[in-house]
Parts: C-alpha cells; sequence; structure tokens
C-alpha cells in the first residue's frame, strides 16, 4: 500500500496510526489519487489518534494542499477524535501553510519543531 | 488597449538583476512537461540565492525564507501556465524574475483561450476585492469536497495568504475579437 516514488514516498504505519509523507509533492490533479487513496484508508480505520508526519516533505504544491484538505475533511466527517499534523521549521512552507488545515479542523494539532 | 488588474508594474530587460526561461507549451506533452516546472523554480529560487548568503544565522534563516518562496510561487505560476496555456504558435510561455533592492517580482506569460478569459477576469476581481482570508477558507471547503482533482485558484491564494506578496495581471487584446488573448501575471514578493 506504501508509496514509494523517485521524488516522494508515502508510507501507512497501521500499528502507530501515522503516515509519514517525504520528497517533494509536485504532482498534478489526478496524479495525487493514490495518495489520497493511501490517506483516505488511514482516516477509514477511524483510529482514536491519527499522525500525519510531514517532517521530511520539502516541498507541496497548491493541489497537493488540496489533497492535504481532502483528507481532513474525510477525517472530520468520521469524527477521529485527534488529528496531529507533525512538522519541520527546516522548510518553510510548512511554518506558512500548514496552519490552514486548521480552517477545516480547528482541533488538528499542529507541532512544528 | 492592454487590461490591467492590480497594480501592475511592467520592469524592463536591463533593469537590475534578471533572469528568463521561455518554453514552447505545444512542443511536449503536459506529463512531461510538468517536470520542467520544478527544475525551472528550484533553479530560479537556487540562482537568486546567490545574492543572499547566509553568512550567519539570521541571514542563513532569511536565505532559505526568500528560496523556499520563490521556488514555491515560481512553481506555482508554471503550473498555471502549463495548465491554462493556449497551445498556439503565437504565444510562448515565459518566465522572469527580477531582482532589485526591495523586491523580487516575477513574472509569467502565456496565452488564454478567449472561452477562458472572462471566468478567469471574474476569479481575479474577487482575488482583488474580497478579503482573502474568508475567500482562502471558501476555496479550500469547496476544493476539498470536489472529486475531480483540480486545484481552482489555490495557487493564487496561498501565494496572497500565506506568502504575502502582491499580484497584478496585464491582459493584451486580441488582434481580432475572438481571438485569443496573452496574460502576464506579476507577482511582487517585498524583501
Amino acid at each position: 500500500m506504501d508509496i514509494s516514488h523517485d521524488d516522494y514516498q508515502v508510507q501507512y504505519d497501521e500499528a502507530a496510526s501515522t503516515v509519514r509523507c517525504s520528497g517533494s509533492f509536485r504532482l498534478h490533479g489526478d496524479e495525487y489519487k493514490p495518495v489520497l487513496d493511501l490517506l483516505g484508508h488511514a482516516a477509514d480505520a477511524k483510529p482514536a489518534k491519527l499522525t500525519l508526519d510531514v517532517r521530511e516533505l520539502q516541498f507541496l504544491n497548491s493541489s497537493g494542499i488540496n489533497t492535504l484538505s481532502k483528507f481532513i475533511l474525510q477525517v472530520r466527517k468520521h469524527n477521529v477524535s485527534q488529528v496531529v499534523v507533525q512538522g519541520s521549521a527546516r522548510f518553510p512552507w510548512q511554518e506558512k501553510s500548514l496552519k490552514n488545515l486548521q480552517r477545516l479542523l480547528p482541533a488538528l494539532r499542529l507541532d512544528i519543531v | 488597449m492592454a487590461q490591467a488588474f492590480g497594480d501592475f508594474v511592467a520592469l524592463m530587460e536591463g533593469e537590475g538583476e534578471y533572469l528568463k526561461i521561455g518554453f514552447h507549451p505545444s512542443s511536449i506533452p503536459l506529463q512531461q512537461r510538468w517536470r520542467n516546472n520544478g527544475l525551472s523554480a528550484d533553479f530560479l529560487a537556487d540562482y537568486l540565492s546567490t545574492f543572499f548568503p547566509g553568512e550567519d544565522l539570521a541571514s542563513s534563516e532569511r536565505q532559505s525564507q526568500i528560496k523556499d518562496a520563490v521556488g514555491y510561487i515560481a512553481n506555482e505560476l508554471l503550473e498555471n501556465c502549463m495548465k491554462y496555456s493556449y497551445a498556439s504558435k503565437q504565444h510562448l510561455v515565459s518566465i522572469e524574475m527580477f531582482l532589485e533592492p526591495g523586491a523580487i517580482t516575477l513574472y509569467t506569460s502565456n496565452g488564454v483561450e478567449p472561452d477562458r478569459v472572462e471566468p478567469f477576469q471574474k476569479f481575479i476581481q474577487r482575488l482583488l476585492s474580497e478579503d482573502i482570508d474568508a475567500l482562502y477558507t471558501e476555496q479550500l471547503e469547496r476544493n476539498a469536497e470536489d472529486d475531480d482533482g483540480s486545484a481552482s485558484g489555490m495557487g493564487f491564494l496561498t501565494m496572497l495568504n500565506d506568502y504575502g506578496v502582491k499580484i497584478a495581471w496585464n491582459f493584451s487584446t486580441p488582434a481580432k475579437p475572438g481571438e485569443e488573448v496573452a496574460v502576464t501575471t506579476m507577482v511582487r514578493m517585498p524583501l
């Protein structure tokens, strides 16, 4: 189920209810579907706490922001009790843009270290 | 007569430092062309960082912020050009970057299909007149509910909302009514 590409990787750690994204997401439109499917799969498991770890995600284009937004909306519909997004201050876009996910889910916890 | 939206500042080649890259949108398929967006955007961002040496922690932080912002903005502008440009022999796609003491300005230019001009200009009017914070949330919700995978307007909205830039557009006049026009998009980032 994991996605491994030259430019980006997505890994679902079911035991830890964590999805880890790394590399650079510069895909367009439908190319994000496998990524969204994997994120949706993690949301469908309805864990008490779901973590999205993007600490190693260097780049995310606006289609990628839409993809993460779709995921957050799925999580909102599933009433997952806690969602944590882990980011890194090493990549300036994360501090600028990840907080926007809280517009869709105000209870989302954003940990940027 | 050309029609401008927003505070369009026309910089000329020969004014300060600049870099220009041109493409022919129809020469290779979009799928292959897409990879070039990232390469070109990264190149512009890397090139620029020479002018902002990271000698100490504060300037290194500034260099990283500028590089990240230019990389994101240039990539979004090029993606828009490739997605929406009207593949014709008349209009090349180009991206230019000008460096002045107080600002970095990026310009992209591409042809627009006649049918797309009006909806595009309507969206531009919204970007220029409405509250960006509210529009961002509205668009984020709408796109998240939308299943067709399109990223309508989020590129411009993230630039305005997250990167604090000024955006303006300049549309050329069609040679004949109903013919394609060229649009130049300007993104100005204060330093």
